[in-house]
């Protein structure tokens, strides 16, 4: 009989599901669900060249300063393979509920989909500061960014906030690597009128690109991350302290130890309200929020746009009451079938950020991983698995053991991360000079005195080998 | 099968040369290069290479 595989999430892991279903055997109907009206399309770009594609030209965005949404689209669209020219993509509804009993999906649109078995693969959306005194929503200058949609909101206002401040013709600024003047309040450019200023709330690898990639523009742009130093987590704090130096260097300014507690202005935001504390939201505002006004305790950072770029939310809210583990993603075992104890459903496996699974690389304890690599990896054995559970075939004895990696390309600095370096108690910088990171500097995690983790910033794509040879041993 | 590679958008990550060593390299320079013809044998290769690119530059035929 043929079966139907539904794919829930429209994203990088999405489409490699349905190519993996493809590739493992898989000949039954395949649909892919999406929430955004896009086709699956790669996001690592909109922090990056995508945000600055031609917004200092002068080209583009006239009609209202906005891009037309399927130009944008276009330099990113993943191309779509000939194996999956069948798939139906269902996209612009997200799924809202499934009963897997019956294995029926309900839509946002109201429309229902019936499958035999299901991908989840619905990603991630960005955690947001909620109940913050002062100015929110659509047109308040707070921008985060997820989607191509998101893109087209921040740069509309990019663009105006530049057109203001920067000089066409000539435009020394325009170049974007020319030296900036140093950053302050005062900060003009050449022509005498006030440079954009930018404030990125979180210092985590989208912050700081978003951060490098602003400044390139001729921004003023400051980060603000009650942490400390960035990316902290993942480089430690020997090297997240020597990359917060080196953006400084070339021109960014770092709010470490702050949290934001309130934003200034009517309808848009004027400057960002700090004060000590480490959690955003959480730190005791005088008179609260119910006192009308803003007035709160701590500086204020002048701001024409404010990016909040403080971690992600798996969407999995759509799958309650079906007996899974939702905690923290989709709890599955290590082949990536969904764990559903004793229950009648139609197998479910899970896909890239959503699927939480023990990698025996490391040990046996179930995480997400929110690697770039991982929804293509993930995807392969989550269709196979998903295609021997309907077709009766056994499953793939062998662990499921992949190799996490990502990079950022952040102003000068190209970062490659190799392996799980969170989870290391011990850092050791083996190559390269802490205080010259464009040189070329290699970072080695060791949790246990057993390795787990590279980080190679600026090194040869030749020397990337070895790192991956060295943790997969 | 027949391999393109947009150089409009390669900024010489390599991973490509780690997926797939028999079509993709790196040379002294640290540019990419690579056989647009190689044999269908390695067509998985070709494939995981494709995935692997963060900018997504290649693309394959048949």
């Amino acid at each position: 009989m043929t079966k139907h595989v539904a794919v829930a999430g429209a994203g990088l892991g999405g489409l490699r599901a349905a190519e993996q279903l493809r590739a493992a055997g898989h000949d039954g109907p395949i649909t892919v669900i999406g929430a955004e009206p896009h086709l699956p399309y790669n996001r690592p770009p909109l922090s990056k060249e995508l945000l600055a594609h031609e917004l200092l030209d002068g080209s583009g965005g006239e009609d209202g300063g906005t891009d037309p949404l399927a130009a944008l689209h276009q330099r990113v669209a993943f191309r779509r393979r000939s194996s999956i020219a069948d798939v139906t993509f269902r996209l612009g509804a997200a799924v809202t509920a499934a009963d897997l009993p019956s294995g029926t999906l309900t839509l946002a649109d109201g429309d229902t989909v019936r499958c035999d078995g299901l991908i989840a693969a619905t990603g991630l959306r960005p955690r947001r500061l909620l109940n913050l005194p002062g100015p929110a929503g659509p047109g308040s200058g707070r921008h985060v960014l997820r989607t191509i949609d998101d893109l087209a909101g921040l740069r509309a206002e990019l663009r105006a906030a530049l057109r203001d401040a920067v000089p066409l013709e000539p435009s020394p600024a325009a170049a974007g690597r020319s030296p900036r003047p140093a950053a302050g309040p005062a900060a003009t450019t050449i022509a005498g009128r006030p440079l954009p200023r930018v404030v990125v709330v979180g210092g985590g690898f989208v912050g700081c690109e978003v951060a490098c990639t602003a400044l390139s523009l001729g921004c003023e742009v400051t980060v603000v991350e009650p942490l400390g130093p960035p990316m902290l987590r993942v480089l430690g704090a020997e090297l997240a302290a020597a990359v917060q130096a080196s953006h400084e260097r070339a021109g960014i300014s770092f709010v470490i130890g702050q949290a934001v507690i309130a934003y200034t202005g009517q309808d848009r935001v004027t400057g960002v309200v700090i004060a000590d504390g480490t959690d955003p939201g959480s730190a005791r505002i005088p008179g609260g929020p119910a006192s009308g006004g803003h007035a709160v305790a701590g500086a204020v950072l002048p701001a024409d746009l404010v990016i909040e770029a403080i971690g992600s939310i798996p969407n999995t809210e759509w799958l309650a009451g079906n007996g899974l583990d939702l905690t923290d993603g989709v709890l599955c075992d290590n082949k990536l079938a969904a764990v559903t104890g004793a229950y009648a459903a139609v197998p479910v496996t899970a896909v890239g950020d959503v699927a939480r699974f023990p990698n025996p690389l490391f040990d046996d304890v179930p995480r997400r991983v929110e690697h770039w690599s991982m929804p293509t990896d993930t995807a392969r054995r989550a269709a196979a698995t998903l295609h021997a559970q309907l077709s009766g075939a056994p499953l793939d004895p062998a662990p499921f053991r992949p190799l996490p990696s990502f990079w950022s390309d952040q102003g000068e600095l190209r970062m490659w991360s190799f392996g799980s370096p969170g989870l290391a108690d011990d850092v050791e910088i083996t190559e390269g000079d802490l205080r010259e990171l464009t040189g070329g500097l290699l970072a080695t995690y060791r949790r246990g005195g057993q390795l787990v983790g590279s980080v190679a910033l600026n090194l040869p794509p030749l020397r990337h080998r070895q790192l991956r040879e060295a943790l997969l041993k | 099968m027949r391999i393109e590679v947009d150089f409009n958008v390669c900024v010489d990550h390599g991973q490509c040369a780690i997926a797939a060593p028999d079509i993709f390299r790196m040379d002294d320079e640290g540019h990419l290069v690579f056989n647009p013809n190689p044999d269908a044998s390695l067509r998985a290769d070709a494939e995981s290479a494709a995935d692997a690119c963060p900018e997504q530059a290649i693309t394959i035929f048949d």
